[in-house]
């Protein structure tokens, strides 16, 4: 321990050089981190999906609807515990540069096959009661600066005309992926304002036990397969994933960027904690003869290394995790529940502990392999 | 003034510091250069995608082509219009369509589905849009289940060949044609003739109505008209405008990304060539002393080792551009969140492009050279000698 002040007055020499290299490693495990995070977000969203709950789409694609009629019919089969559909809406608010997503539902079975879905009873109680009402979640709340039981207009872009909902509720996402920038009201308004027309966009079916979803699926697929608008069925799972998917190569991009970005800045940084090391070849000759071994001055050299390395890393990663979370980042709505992983903490300390390898290695070896007299000769 | 050959041999000493320094420049460099690619890139094929001369008209208040709807009636209305040009068999050049996304598996992986873009077009589409060309094959004809699909589609979804079978919305759809649109966002859609696509899909509805105007500089004269016109409720907008407000939204995330991820990354670049040049200066003292004491005033120290520094950086700026050569042209895609489709474009490294990033790294360089060399133009002879 006594040799701690030593590496503390080596560091605090060059105050603003330990300064600068702590920064920039800092900021080069806070971008990975970040980098890092958009990747393993979009994962995990992909992983939402309870086990329970299949998806049922129209197999023409995405933007076609279903017979309503079809509801009850899904209802009847074998396995299937629960119902309930929904239908994008498109509405747009004020001028449509704040884009948040809002959807007609069955707002009873909805509600009943999302327990994700959290507000107050009293709430949820006026909700099912007002046929023009509508729920909306946390952060849309503080996003407009609405109140409970204000009326909100959106205008319709696929079903024209302003419609005003009053807002009965406000809830919370357990699961983030859910949203919690999502305005929900009743199916049977939509309905009705859109001339009793009979569509929903997708089914939600709830399943008895998650091994027979397969099979299930694969029932209601065939059930509609000669039918006017044959049938998609999958479990929720695989629905989120193919969202996921549409990034295309924005993972990869990600990674690749955070991998340069590492690399680019421990490069300069390792440089420049060499180059210092080498300035004081006097010193540890010095430090030598006073009787210090080859192993302890090795050592030494490597603590100090270490010492910036990881206090950068230490700012940096920690400065990612706890930043994120408290300005309720969320990439305008397309990275829900944006968080730094676990494992992006345990890959960047191995960064920095690769980084102390890198810059202390070769300055420890060659403290350790000096030669005294030959390095005394230098000193002024 | 200090010869820059100083410089050059100064760094040239010691080569391993400097290919350190320079190359973690050079990869911000890369790293910047390549970000404004991809925006590039992206904004390019939608920009590209319109014409100036050309009116798309969809149904009022809709915000892309798939919240769109014009029956049968407005399409004749729009045909009639006086400021639609008309093509050499005296026909007016209009093209109402059914636009749809259908889920396509791409070839690599099946499991990966995509949304791409089904467009029925009508007879006139290949004269209304100027920039498209086909370049295998023949146009569908009308009245057969046949399509003619887009350039960038063809390597990346299977069953995309010519003389292939596509089967979606429950028909088999023979591909007798492929066709290139200058780059842009149409070479990612599948085109048939919209009156075999009304059925299969939406029924008797088009999403949109593009035509061309008879006089390039009328426009907000056939807006106009089109809007005020009490049979139909619906927008006109110029075509180059609309996808260029389509390529918005993803345009400006990406901006916003290359602009903060390499400002960060420079800032702690710049804080390295700080620290080298510190380290640089700390052990040529002697060196800058021999340069005072030879009455070379502090003021040409300070720019010789601002070049010096400067120097570096471009020599790492030069790298970085090298780096990013290669990016230029590769495909990529994702779904641009405006219309929910697939669209497939290429990075683009443009000479200007090149020439930002050299003059960034060259800023960059100045910068984290600017304290080191005050502290080399403010040594004390006697001090820095001893």
């Amino acid at each position: 321990m006594k040799y701690v002040q030593l590496v503390l007055a080596n560091l605090g020499r060059h105050k603003l050089r330990s300064i600068l290299t702590i920064a920039s490693v800092a900021l080069a495990l806070f971008l990975f981190a970040s980098l890092r995070s958009v990747t393993t977000t979009m994962a995990a969203a992909a992983q939402f999906g309870g086990a329970r709950r299949l998806v049922t789409l129209n197999a023409t694609g995405l933007v076609f609807p279903l017979p309503l009629a079809y509801g009850n019919r899904i209802k009847a089969m074998p396995g299937v515990t629960g119902l309930s559909w929904a239908n994008w809406f498109g509405g747009r608010y004020g001028d449509g540069k704040n884009f948040f997503a809002n959807f007609a539902v069955d707002a009873e079975s909805y509600l009943a096959l999302y327990p994700e879905i959290v507000m107050p009873a009293d709430q949820k109680q006026a909700f099912l009661q007002d046929r023009t009402g509508a729920i909306i979640g946390d952060r849309l709340i503080s996003q407009f600066g609405w109140k409970l039981g204000q009326n909100v207009t959106l205008q319709g872009t696929i079903f024209q005309g302003d419609w005003t909902f009053k807002i009965d509720g406000v809830y919370h996402p357990t699961d983030p992926a859910i949203g919690d920038n999502v305005l929900i009201f009743h199916h049977d308004y939509f309905d009705e304002r859109i001339g009793r027309a009979g569509i929903a966009g997708w089914y939600i079916v709830e399943i008895d036990d998650p091994a027979h979803a397969p099979q299930i699926a694969k029932a209601i697929d065939d059930l509609f397969r000669n039918s006017s608008s044959p049938t998609k069925t999958g479990t929720e799972r695989e629905f989120q994933a193919t969202f996921a998917t549409m990034w295309g190569n924005v993972s990869f991009l990600m990674s690749t960027i955070g991998l340069a970005v590492v690399f680019a800045i421990l490069l300069v940084t390792a440089n420049a904690m060499m180059m210092s090391a080498r300035e004081r070849t006097g010193e540890i000759a010095v430090l030598k003869t006073v009787g210090f071994s080859d192993r302890l001055l090795f050592t030494l050299v490597m603590v100090e290394a270490g010492a910036l390395a990881l206090t950068g890393a230490a700012i940096g990663l920690g400065g990612a995790t706890l930043l994120y979370p408290a300005i309720k980042f969320n990439g305008a709505g397309f990275l829900p529940g944006f968080k730094v992983a676990t494992s992006t903490l345990i890959i960047g300390a191995l960064v920095a502990l690769g980084l102390m390898l890198a810059s202390g290695l070769v300055p420890a070896l060659r403290a350790a392999r000096l030669p005294i007299v030959q390095a005394l000769r230098k000193v002024e | 003034m200090i010869p820059i050959a100083y410089n050059v041999r100064s760094v040239v000493q010691r080569p391993v510091s400097t290919a350190l320094t320079a190359l973690g420049v050079g990869l911000v460099v890369a790293v910047f250069i390549g970000m404004l690619a991809l925006a590039n890139g992206f904004s390019a094929a939608l920009a590209k995608t319109g014409s100036s001369r050309n009116v798309l008209v969809l149904r009022k208040g809709a915000d892309s082509e798939l919240s769109s709807g014009l029956g049968r009636d407005v399409s004749s209305i729009v045909a009639a219009d006086p400021h639609v040009a008309t093509g050499a068999d005296g026909r007016p050049l209009v093209s109402p369509e059914v636009y749809v996304l259908i889920p396509l598996a791409k070839s690599f992986d099946t499991t990966q589905i995509a949304n791409v873009v089904a467009r029925g077009i009508s007879d006139q589409a290949w004269q209304v849009r100027n920039n498209v060309t086909v370049t295998a094959g023949q146009k569908p004809t009308s009245g057969r289940p046949e399509v003619c699909v887009g350039s960038r589609l063809t390597k990346r979804f299977p069953h995309t060949g010519i003389g292939q079978t596509l089967h979606f919305a429950g028909r088999d759809w023979s591909v007798t044609c492929h066709f290139t649109a200058a780059g842009s966002a149409f070479e990612s859609e599948i085109w048939g003739e919209n009156e075999q696509f009304m059925p299969v899909f939406r029924g008797e509805v088009f999403q949109s109505i593009t035509f061309r105007l008879k006089d390039p500089g009328s426009f907000a004269e056939a807006q106009r008209a089109l809007q005020a016109d009490k049979r139909m409720t619906v927008d006109a907008h110029r075509e180059s405008e609309f996808y260029a407000q389509q390529s918005q939204l993803l345009g400006r995330i990406l901006s916003f990304l290359a602009v903060m991820i390499t400002g960060i990354m420079a800032v702690g670049a710049v804080f390295g060539a700080i620290n080298t040049m510190y380290a640089a200066i700390a052990s040529r003292a002697p060196e800058i002393g021999v340069l005072l004491t030879l009455g070379f005033r502090p003021w040409t120290v300070l720019v010789s080792f601002l070049a010096e520094s400067a120097f570096i950086a471009a020599i790492g700026g030069l790298l970085g551009c090298l780096f990013s050569l290669p990016l230029n042209g590769i495909v990529t895609s994702t779904t641009n969140w405006s219309s929910f489709s697939e669209i497939a474009f290429s990075f683009r490294v443009t000479p200007a492009l090149l020439l930002v990033g050299l003059v960034f790294a060259v800023v960059m360089g100045i910068v984290g050279g600017f304290f080191p060399a005050l502290r080399a133009a403010r040594l004390q002879v006697v001090q820095a000698l001893r």
